[in-house]
C-alpha cells in the first residue's frame, strides 16, 4: 500500500488540508473528499471537460490532475465564483440565455467559459485566429473553438454560445 | 490503479538520478497522458517523480535569434508567446490545432512530445497490441486502422502513429531537443528523437529510461519558416487528433522554390520529414503541377493499410490535397 501525504489546498477561498493517497485526482478530491459536488466526472479522461476548474488562475482539468501535486494551489470551482452573493456575470449569462438542458456540464461550461474569456483577453490565439499576431475578437466562430473542450451531451450548444458571447462583452 | 509513491525534487539531476535507480518509476508533467495511462492500466509505475519543480517555465533568447523553450513551458504559453507567433507561425498553429483551451493550460512541451500513440488497441490492455507487450500481435492491422501509418512501416509490425502536432512542427523548423540523462546532458535533433518501428515498437523515442527533456532549442528563423504554418485535417473541427497534418515552410523566390520544408502527422511512428518532395521542389517554379509530382514521388513508398474494419487507402489522396494546397496557400503570401 502506498501512504498517504497530507496537503493543504484553497478551494472557494478557504484553505483546506486533506491526506491523500498519491493516486487521488484533484476530481475525486473535490467531489468524495471535500464534499464538493459542483465540479463533475463525465469522463474521467479528459475527453468531456465537465470537471473544469480554474487553478491558480487557469482553466484544466480535475480529472488528470493528481492532488498531491497541487499542494499550496488555489483552486476555484463554479461554486466559488459569486462574490458577495452576486452570480459571477458568465454564470448569470448562463442563466439568462438558458444555456444548458439537464446541467450536468454547465459547471464546467462556466469555469472554462471564464478562463477562456481571460485568455482571449490576454489576447492569447485559437485555432480559428485569422492572423496569429493580430488582435483576438471573442466572436461566435472563436467562442465555439475555445469552447471545444466542454462537450455537451444535451447539445444545448447555441445557448452556450450567446452565453459566452454576452459575458465576454460585459 | 496500481499504487505508486511520489516525489517532487527540487533539482533536474535528482529526477533522473531517482529515475536511474527505479526501472518502474517514471516522470510526471502535466499529467494529461501519463494519468490517462495509469487509470487505463497501460502503466504501472511504482513512483512518480514530478518534474514540475526541475523543468523552466521560460522562453528564452538565444545569441543566434533563436528561442529557448523550458521544458515545462505549457503548450498554451508557447502557442501565445510574441515571438513564436510571429517568427515561428507553423509551431503556434501546430499547438493551437490540438487538445482543448483546458489540455494546452496543463500540457508540458516536454511532455507533449512523449505523449503515446492514440492506437485505440495499445489503450486497451484487453487487446493484444506488439507496442505494449512485444510477444503480442498488433490488433490494428485487422481492425480499426483509420489513424494509422502508410509510411516507414514494417511488414507485420507496429502501424502506429506519432499523435503530437507540436512535434510535427518542431520537425520542420529543426529544432533542437536538449536532454539531461543519467550520464549528462546531450543535443538531440528532433529529427531524431522519434523512432521507427522496426524490431521494437515499444520505443517510440531514442531516449533511455531516465532521459530527462530539459529544453527544446529553436534555431534562428529563416525566411522560409517565418512564412510557415499547419494545417490538420480531422474528423471533426475541433478537439480531435489528426488524420493528416502538415507543417510547411517555403521560400519563393522569383516564382522558384528557395528553399521549403515539410513534415507530415497522422502517417507514420514518428513525425514524417518529406525530404523526398523536398528535394523535388528546391529550385524548381513554384506550381500546382510541381507540389502534386513531388509530394506523389515522396508518397512512392507508402504501404496503406487495407483491414477488413476499413483502412487508411483514403490517406493518399488526403496527404497530397493537404500539402499542394498548404504549399499553395504559402506561395500566394511571399510570391
Ligand atoms: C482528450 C485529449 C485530446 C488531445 N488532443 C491532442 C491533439 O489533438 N494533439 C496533440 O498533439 N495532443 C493532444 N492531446 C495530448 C496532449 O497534448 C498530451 O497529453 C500532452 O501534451 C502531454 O504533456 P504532459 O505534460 O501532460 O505529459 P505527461 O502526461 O505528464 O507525460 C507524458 C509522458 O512524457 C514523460 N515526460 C513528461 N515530461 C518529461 C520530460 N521533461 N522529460 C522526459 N519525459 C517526460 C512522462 O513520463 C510520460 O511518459 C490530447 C489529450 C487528450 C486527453
Ligand atoms: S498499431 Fe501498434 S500500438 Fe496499435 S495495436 Fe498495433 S502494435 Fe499496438
Ligand atoms: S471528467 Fe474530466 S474531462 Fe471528462
Ligand atoms: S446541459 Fe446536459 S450535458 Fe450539457
Amino acid at each position: 500500500m502506498s501512504t498517504t501525504i497530507p496537503l493543504t489546498i484553497t478551494v472557494d477561498g478557504e484553505p483546506r488540508d486533506l491526506d491523500v493517497d498519491p493516486r487521488t485526482t484533484l476530481l475525486d478530491a473535490l467531489r468524495d473528499r471535500l464534499g464538493v459536488t459542483s465540479t463533475k466526472k463525465g469522463c474521467d479522461h479528459g475527453q468531456c471537460g465537465a470537471c473544469t476548474v480554474l487553478l491558480d488562475g487557469r482553466r484544466v482539468l480535475a480529472c488528470l490532475t493528481l492532488a498531491v501535486a497541487k499542494d499550496g494551489a488555489d483552486v476555484v470551482t463554479a461554486n466559488g465564483l459569486a462574490t458577495d452573493g452576486e452570480l459571477h456575470p458568465v454564470t448569470e449569462a448562463f442563466l439568462a440565455n438558458d444555456a444548458y438542458q439537464c446541467g450536468y456540464c454547465t459547471p464546467g461550461q462556466i469555469c472554462s467559459a471564464v478562463g477562456a474569456i481571460d485568455e482571449a483577453r490576454q489576447g492569447m490565439p485559437s485555432a480559428v485566429t485569422s492572423d496569429l499576431t493580430g488582435e483576438v475578437t471573442l466572436d461566435r466562430t472563436e467562442i465555439a473553438e475555445r469552447m471545444s473542450g466542454n462537450l455537451c451531451r444535451c447539445a444545448a450548444y447555441v445557448n452556450i454560445v450567446s452565453a459566452v458571447e454576452e459575458a465576454s462583452r460585459a | 490503479m496500481k499504487p505508486f509513491t511520489y516525489a517532487r525534487p527540487s533539482e533536474a539531476s535528482e529526477a533522473v538520478a531517482a529515475l536511474a535507480a527505479d526501472p518502474d518509476a517514471r516522470f510526471l508533467a502535466g499529467g494529461t497522458n501519463l494519468l490517462d495511462h495509469l487509470k487505463l492500466g497501460v502503466v504501472e509505475p511504482s513512483q512518480l517523480v514530478d518534474v514540475n519543480r526541475v523543468t523552466s517555465t521560460a522562453i528564452e533568447d538565444l545569441p543566434d535569434g533563436g528561442l529557448r523553450i523550458g521544458a515545462g513551458v505549457p503548450n498554451s504559453d508557447l502557442a501565445a508567446d510574441p515571438r513564436v507567433r510571429e517568427r515561428y507561425p507553423a509551431v503556434a498553429a501546430a499547438i493551437l490545432a490540438g487538445a482543448s483551451g483546458q489540455l494546452r493550460n496543463m500540457a508540458s512541451t516536454g511532455g507533449n512530445l512523449l505523449q503515446r500513440t492514440r492506437c485505440v488497441y495499445f489503450a486497451d490492455p484487453t487487446t493484444p497490441c506488439t507496442k505494449r507487450d512485444l510477444s503480442q500481435g498488433c490488433s490494428a492491422r485487422e481492425g480499426w486502422a483509420r489513424y494509422h501509418a502508410i509510411l516507414g512501416t514494417a511488414a507485420d509490425g507496429c502501424i502506429a502513429t506519432h499523435p503530437s502536432d507540436l512535434a510535427v512542427a518542431l520537425v520542420a523548423v529543426d529544432a533542437q531537443v536538449q536532454v539531461l540523462g543519467p550520464d549528462g546532458a546531450r543535443t538531440i535533433p528532433i529529427g531524431e528523437l522519434h523512432r521507427l518501428p522496426g524490431d521494437d515498437p515499444t520505443r517510440d523515442t531514442v531516449l533511455a529510461h531516465g532521459d530527462l527533456i530539459t529544453a527544446v532549442d529553436l534555431p534562428a528563423p529563416t525566411p522560409a519558416v517565418r512564412n510557415s504554418t499547419y494545417r490538420k485535417v480531422r474528423d471533426r473541427a475541433s478537439y480531435a487528433f489528426a488524420l493528416v497534418s502538415a507543417a510547411v515552410a517555403l521560400e519563393v523566390r522569383d516564382g522558384t522554390v528557395a528553399d521549403v520544408r515539410i513534415a507530415l502527422g497522422g502517417v507514420a511512428h514518428k513525425p514524417w520529414r518529406a525530404t523526398v518532395a523536398e528535394a523535388a521542389l528546391r529550385g524548381r517554379p513554384a506550381t500546382d503541377d510541381e507540389f502534386r509530382a513531388a509530394i506523389a514521388a515522396e508518397l512512392d513508398a507508402a504501404e496503406p493499410v487495407r483491414s477488413p474494419l476499413g483502412g487508411n487507402t483514403f490517406k493518399l489522396p488526403l496527404v497530397t490535397g493537404t500539402v499542394v494546397s498548404t504549399l499553395r496557400g504559402l506561395a500566394g503570401g511571399t510570391a
